[in-house]
């Protein structure tokens, strides 16, 4: 059940790299907030009730409604167009996606480790570097956003195969992803539409040298 | 105990400083946060090495850092009350408040930072750190400063994302060894039980988190663009003990590494980082005509020189930390000299300046021995430090590193001199509105004097205590 969850994860890194609407974006993190939601009641099983119960809190509260609501919030408020814009065509964006997963896969194959369940660190593997392609292939500075919470949910997974053991490690990830997400989308982007009516990089490369 | 007590002390002064809207009182919590800033530096001095809340320890790095973090925060405090109180009318109680309590809040995240014996909880104090450092870039609300703490911001958010996957990876590393315990310290003493495999990602991914603090390739980007756009005494501390927590967070992972037989290995990675950081430093540094970034650029340099002396082992350890307490020193002395360039020139382009010893001497006669100092000639204090990096250099056989170095540096001196001999000695432009120039009393000069005669001070003739402190902490290494 696990593993089929997992994969699903692997495949809305798919869905994300040809996706063209910023809406579409946004239901693929839900989706993916509800995936993870399920993978952690099944992967913790060793986790006392309550930290497993805020963690499972987390997922959903907090990757599933409140980031994504308030992204399509901070849309309509500042009439972002609703392309993704990449600099790629979409075809070659899935090549390397494509890529990025297989890489993942031969790399987990080369580690001799029995601690270690390869399916978590492939996907975990794939969703990040997905993240970090989606970073620099969009042009808008929400879709960075959007970028970085996929490389969120990845660093997730890989704090869930190691969760068993060190619970304390899943907590301090749920810290990161609260700290860094309010930090970057409460503040910022709240500024950022109110100076700039229509947030594109293209208005935030003045400094340089 | 004394760290809770600290800390709530903290909270409590930032939460007073952001709601309180009467001046006085503002500034008296500020007093009061330097009193309590020292005590609490003359109480982890004198409690060396004991283990604290099980989560601290103050060891001898950490007390090194915290001591000289100590020492500069008192007249970067003052700078800031300067700067807030004289030349900038516009400013709101609300906004006086709010940099205050960013500026205490940074200090301490770093402070006891230093004194952590635990990764995670350095990360925690990590994160702190960049919620308050970008409190104080985006000090002035414009497009630039949003442009500033924007991709600060962002690249720290990835940065600690990094650091974090780091962790992951060294608790997959200790796993097999069946170790629970985080702390440094255990990892020290069980080395010969990791993980390589596990171990060698893991350093990868902490080093270049800690990068984007530290300030070399490859995430070196958000602090130049953040020195730049925070005000001056803000850009002093971001220069200084910002920095240092990135290369406490390093330090600690890389004696860990030592230990190991990967230690080979993780010198080639830090000389690779340290080599493009020089570089970078040199290309921009010939090139620059903003001020302010200048000053960023020749941190980098230092960092990139601080990282070849711990690759290159040996007195390069040593000299790493000499060079780094002594670079605590004399930056902040450049960068709290800045604000007086601008009072008088309305400008931070090397264009618009000129003739400075006309204008402010005191200041111009800072400038010109903070530019000794900060390019490492005698008798600057930093000169001794970089000679026994490049000795250490030659000791263990980097020789075409050293030449590369070595010439990278002289393109450094050249491009920064070029910049402020343009500034002390050439004709001021005759654009320059001539009547607006304020009167500078020289005494705003004079904790500037103390910075760059203790740097001195501290590399000719350095107290017996200070030497020994930093051999103990060349001993983690080895």
């Amino acid at each position: 059940m696990i593993d089929i969850l997992l994969i699903a994860l692997a495949m809305t890194l798919l869905y994300m790299s040809i996706a063209n609407r910023l809406h579409t974006y946004l239901r693929i993190l839900v989706f993916q907030g509800f995936i993870l939601f399920g993978a952690t009641y099944l992967t913790l099983t060793n986790v006392n009730t309550v930290n497993l119960l805020l963690i499972m809190l987390e997922t959903i509260v907090f990757k599933s409604i409140a980031v994504p609501w308030f992204m399509s919030y901070i849309i309509k408020r500042n009439k972002i167009s609703r392309a993704a814009e990449p600099y790629l065509p979409y075809f070659v964006s899935l090549l390397i996606v494509t890529i990025i997963i297989v890489l993942a896969i031969i790399l987990s194959s080369s580690i001799k480790d029995a601690n270690l369940d390869k399916t978590y660190f492939v996907v975990a593997l794939s969703t990040m570097f997905t993240g970090l392609y989606l970073i620099v292939s969009r042009k808008k500075i929400i879709t960075h956003v959007i970028g970085y919470l996929v490389i969120e949910n990845g660093v997730f997974v890989l704090s869930l195969a190691v969760g068993n053991e060190m619970p304390m490690l899943v907590n301090l990830g749920i810290m990161l992803d609260i700290f860094a997400s309010v930090l970057i989308l409460g503040i910022f982007f709240n500024k950022i539409g109110d100076v700039i009516k229509n947030p594109d990089v293209d208005l935030l490369n003045n400094l340089r040298d | 105990m004394i760290i809770v007590a600290f800390l709530t002390g903290v909270l409590l002064i930032c939460g007073s400083l952001i709601f309180n809207r009467n001046k006085f009182i503002n500034y008296l919590l500020v007093a009061l946060f330097g009193t309590m800033l020292l005590g609490f530096g003359a109480y982890q001095y004198n409690n060396i090495n004991t283990i604290q809340l099980s989560f601290f320890k103050p060891d001898s790095l950490g007390i090194l850092l915290l001591l000289a973090l100590c020492f500069i925060s008192i007249p970067i405090l003052f700078h800031s009350y300067r700067y807030i109180e004289k030349f900038n009318p516009d400013e709101t109680p609300r906004s006086r408040g709010l940099f205050f309590a960013a500026m205490v809040l940074l200090i301490s995240a770093c402070g006891v930072a230093y004194l952590s014996n635990h990764i995670a909880v350095t990360w925690i104090f990590v994160e702190l750190t960049t919620l308050s450092a970008s409190v104080l870039i985006y000090h002035h609300r414009n497009i630039r400063a949003l442009e500033g703490v924007w991709k600060y911001v962002f690249i720290c958010a990835i940065s600690i994302t990094f650091i974090y996957v780091g962790i992951l990876f060294l608790s997959l590393s200790l796993k097999q060894a069946g170790i629970d315990d985080m702390s440094f310290d255990s990892i020290r003493a069980n080395y010969d039980k990791l993980n390589l495999f596990w171990l060698k990602l893991s350093f990868l991914f902490i080093f270049t988190g800690f990068t984007a603090k530290l300030g070399l390739v490859p995430m070196f980007t958000a602090g130049v663009d953040a020195k730049d756009k925070a005000p001056a005494p803000a850009g002093a501390l971001l220069a200084s003990i910002l920095m240092n927590l990135g290369f406490v967070g390093i330090y600690r992972v890389y004696a860990i590494m030592t230990h190991t037989p990967l230690h080979t290995w993780a010198n080639t990675v830090i000389i690779i980082a340290a080599l493009l950081s020089v570089f970078v430093s040199a290309v921009y540094m010939t090139r620059i005509r903003n001020i302010k970034r200048m000053f960023a650029y020749s941190g980098i340099e230092h960092m990139g020189l601080v990282m070849l002396g711990l690759a290159a082992g040996g007195v390069g350890v040593y000299a790493a930390i000499l060079h780094i307490i002594l670079h605590t020193l004399v930056k902040p002395a450049l960068f709290l000299q800045y604000n007086q360039i601008y009072w008088v020139y309305q400008s931070k382009s090397i264009y618009d300046v000129g003739n400075y010893f006309k204008y402010n001497k005191t200041g111009a006669i800072v400038i010109l021995l903070a530019f000794i100092s900060a390019t490492a000639m005698p008798p600057s204090g930093l000169f001794v430090s970089e000679f026994l990096i490049f000795q250490s250099l030659f000791q263990s056989h980097y020789i075409l590193i050293l030449v590369t170095v070595l010439i990278l540096l002289t393109l450094i001196i050249w491009g920064f001199g070029s910049n402020v001999f343009k500034l002390l000695f050439s004709p001021s432009p005759k654009t320059m509105d001539k009547s607006a120039i304020p009167e500078i009393s020289p005494w705003e000069s004079f904790s500037q004097y103390v910075l760059l005669a203790a740097a001195v001070y501290m590399a000719y003739n350095p107290p017996q205590r200070f030497v020994e402190l930093i051999q103990d902490a060349v001993k983690l290494i080895q």
